[in-house]
């Protein structure tokens, strides 16, 4: 079995048993697994609503898989998603209340609003790893928090004390009509183009530009990549940066697309979280975040219909998507038994 | 209110708060020591919390007044187990340790929501009838000034987290058992080579560091929230483990830590009731914790450094 085989059958195993442990979970608590895995189908593709809807739900999760892959590639784990989320969601959602132009400068101005919020944020941890050697993960998730706290707070002082800061003026907004007729009125909107040029952008930067392959040379070998001449804190700095950028790009579809408006929130969307699992799913390649986004987005968008059709609560989801993780986490022992079967049929 | 009013008033509260956060940041202590990230602390303090709530309703008719008491049993029991999962996954697997603590995260909040809606039918528990109480110490509460400060209308559970943050460090720097810990999450290999089974002691580490976390889970739930729903436990996970790096990865730094934490988390919430201290936005107080902790990672309160092996799995033979 040649290497490429096995890269793509460990998280296929994954995938499946995720699957199988969340019939198992169902069974267990006395829920009927056919039942609600049929609900669950029926969530993603069940009609014309319910499919727009999941597209909708994919969108942000492409960018956040985007984010954590990218970081990943020059070694960094982003696990700053939802702050950079969260802050690239409430200045999309500030400019375009603040602002009256039109619509081909504000909602383009709307969207790099976000991506530089959320590059802005992931810059701190950027630096602190470069020139200081803190380790990201821990800052990233301190930055989290403080996002959190941090847009809240801004968004009681735009809307004097309110908990919304109101829908965003129409020429920032990415609402598609053409979508909504076809979907039924779903929130699908136009920003899952802007997410697929995102991916076709990484792969771009990763592929084709002398600073991808130098992003990628300091994810090898920090050491090697300086002998050679390369500024390491350069590359740690910019990586992180062009990650926050996809992560605030993420909030921006939430702000201008799915919702129109920043709240005050009591935690986390949870996208940023799930981004990690879209990334390690996809093996940090921009064409595996895309297999990992649809399938995490759809699993999480047709979880809802459970409740309702099969009585199971949607919450056995995550427990899926928890496992996939873990198995992923785990690919050397999925390896050594993929190993071990394949010496078995060479020998004999 | 004169200044040792407000004393009286704003450190038993701190130390009430702080007490969830001191069980979790020992439990990191203990795993991170023997070179096992555990950002999973907030999955198994979830685990802790609903164990705890779930067993208390349960069982208040057998234990009456104990109950809360043999709650913290089941619940570090549960966490415990839960617990191996990151430790095989992390020890054994050798996953990315990272990962594996995001994965136990979500697991943990997944498994006990998905319970709670199977058992209860809606997405929070019943309110427990039985919590832990408070009492006042003999002799040392008719003190002056600290007596009506520290030793009046304390909780139990406070003073148990003060004893094992206090037994954590007996253990850690006083023990070969802790001499043997702090071997393999610095050098595993040289640990290795003298014999010390570092495996086992990882293991080892990583159950206690669940059990520890599901203790301050359910703490936190029968004595601050006093029920399970999905925001129960939001991050308090997290700040023990901001805590458990504030305190640079000691026992004691870590109870200062968290002590410290509590009293911001105590500011914020009945601040409001305090002069001068209304005057400041709770914002800050909110995010104080956290820009605390990257001010002191970055080294601008003096430097806090992980122990060198914490993130490598430990494979034999290898250079």
């Amino acid at each position: 079995m040649s290497n490429r085989v096995v890269n793509i059958l460990v998280p296929v195993i994954s995938v499946i048993l995720g699957l199988l442990v969340g019939a198992i979970v169902m069974l267990v608590s006395g829920y009927d697994p056919i039942l609600g895995y049929t609900a669950l189908w029926n969530g993603i593709f069940g009609d014309a609503y319910a499919i727009g809807e999941t597209i909708r739900q994919i969108t942000p999760y492409l960018l956040a898989g985007l984010s954590v892959a990218f970081a990943f590639r020059t070694g960094l784990f982003n696990i700053g998603v939802e702050g950079q989320l969260l802050v690239g969601w409430f200045a999309a959602s500030y400019v375009g209340i603040a602002f009256d132009l039109p619509m081909y400068i504000h909602l383009p101005f709307a969207i790099i609003a976000a991506a530089l919020a959320g590059a802005a944020w992931a810059f701190i941890p950027g630096l602190l790893k470069a020139k200081l050697q803190v380790h990201e993960v821990i800052v990233t998730i301190m930055m989290n928090y403080i996002a959190l706290h941090t847009t809240n707070a801004l968004i009681k002082v735009v809307s004097d004390g309110g908990d919304n800061t109101g829908t965003i003026n129409a020429s920032a907004s990415l609402k598609s009509a053409f979508f909504e007729s076809i979907t039924d009125y779903s929130r699908l909107h136009y920003g899952i183009f802007i997410a697929l040029a995102m991916v076709l952008l990484m792969w771009f930067i990763l592929e084709k530009t002398t600073t991808g392959y130098e992003l990628k040379s300091v994810g090898f070998n920090k050491h090697a990549s300086e002998y050679a001449g390369m500024n390491v804190n350069k590359n740690i700095i910019l990586s992180m940066v062009i990650a926050g950028a996809f992560a605030g790009l993420a909030g921006a579809m939430e702000a201008l697309g799915t919702f129109q408006y920043a709240n005050v929130k009591g935690g986390f969307t949870g996208i940023g979280f799930d981004g990690i699992a879209v990334a390690l799913l996809g093996a940090n390649t921009p064409l595996g975040v895309i297999f990992g986004a649809v399938l995490f987005g759809s699993l999480k968008y047709g979880a809802l219909n459970m409740p309702n059709e099969a009585g199971i609560p949607v919450e056995i989801v995550s427990i899926v998507i928890a496992i996939i993780i873990f198995f992923v986490a785990c690919g050397y022992v999925i390896r050594y038994f993929l190993e071990k079967a394949n010496k078995k049929k060479e020998a004999k | 209110m004169s200044f040792l009013d407000v004393l009286y008033f704003i450190i038993p509260a701190a130390i009430f708060y702080a007490a969830p956060l001191i069980f979790v940041a020992i439990g990191g202590v203990f795993s991170e020591r023997s070179g096992v990230i555990n950002i999973g602390l907030e999955g198994l303090m979830v685990m802790g919390a609903f164990i705890g709530i779930l067993f208390n309703l349960m069982f208040v008719d057998t234990f009456g007044a104990m109950t809360p008491w043999v709650s913290l049993i089941a619940a570090m029991l549960v966490s415990g187990l839960f617990s191996v999962m990151h430790a095989v996954a992390s020890i054994s697997f050798r996953a990315d340790q990272t990962i594996s603590g995001v994965a136990i995260n979500m697991l943990g909040v997944a498994i006990a929501l998905f319970s709670v809606k199977m058992i209860y039918g809606k997405g929070q528990t019943d309110y427990i009838q039985e919590r832990f109480i408070r009492f006042d110490i003999p002799f040392l509460s008719d003190l002056p000034v600290i007596g009506p400060m520290l030793f009046k209308d304390v909780y139990g559970t406070s003073i148990l987290a003060i004893g094992i943050a206090v037994m954590a460090w007996f253990v850690i720097y006083k023990t070969p058992f802790g001499l043997r810990l702090r071997a393999v999450g610095e050098h595993p290999m040289a640990a290795d080579t003298m014999g010390v089974n570092v495996t086992k002691m990882r293991y080892i580490a990583v159950i206690l560091s669940g059990a520890l976390a599901g203790l301050g889970g359910a703490v936190y739930s029968q004595s601050i929230s006093g029920e399970f729903s999905h925001t129960t436990i939001n991050g308090q996970g997290f700040m023990a483990l901001a805590a458990m790096i504030f305190g640079k990865w000691h026992p004691l730094g870590a109870l200062g830590a968290a002590l410290f934490f509590g009293f911001a988390q105590a500011l914020s919430i009945i601040g409001g009731q305090i002069p001068y201290v209304k005057e400041v936005p709770t914002y800050f107080l909110h995010i104080l914790p956290y820009a605390l902790t990257i001010l002191a990672v970055a080294g601008f309160i003096g430097r806090a450094y992980a122990p060198r092996a914490s993130g490598i799995p430990y494979i034999k033979g290898k250079r």
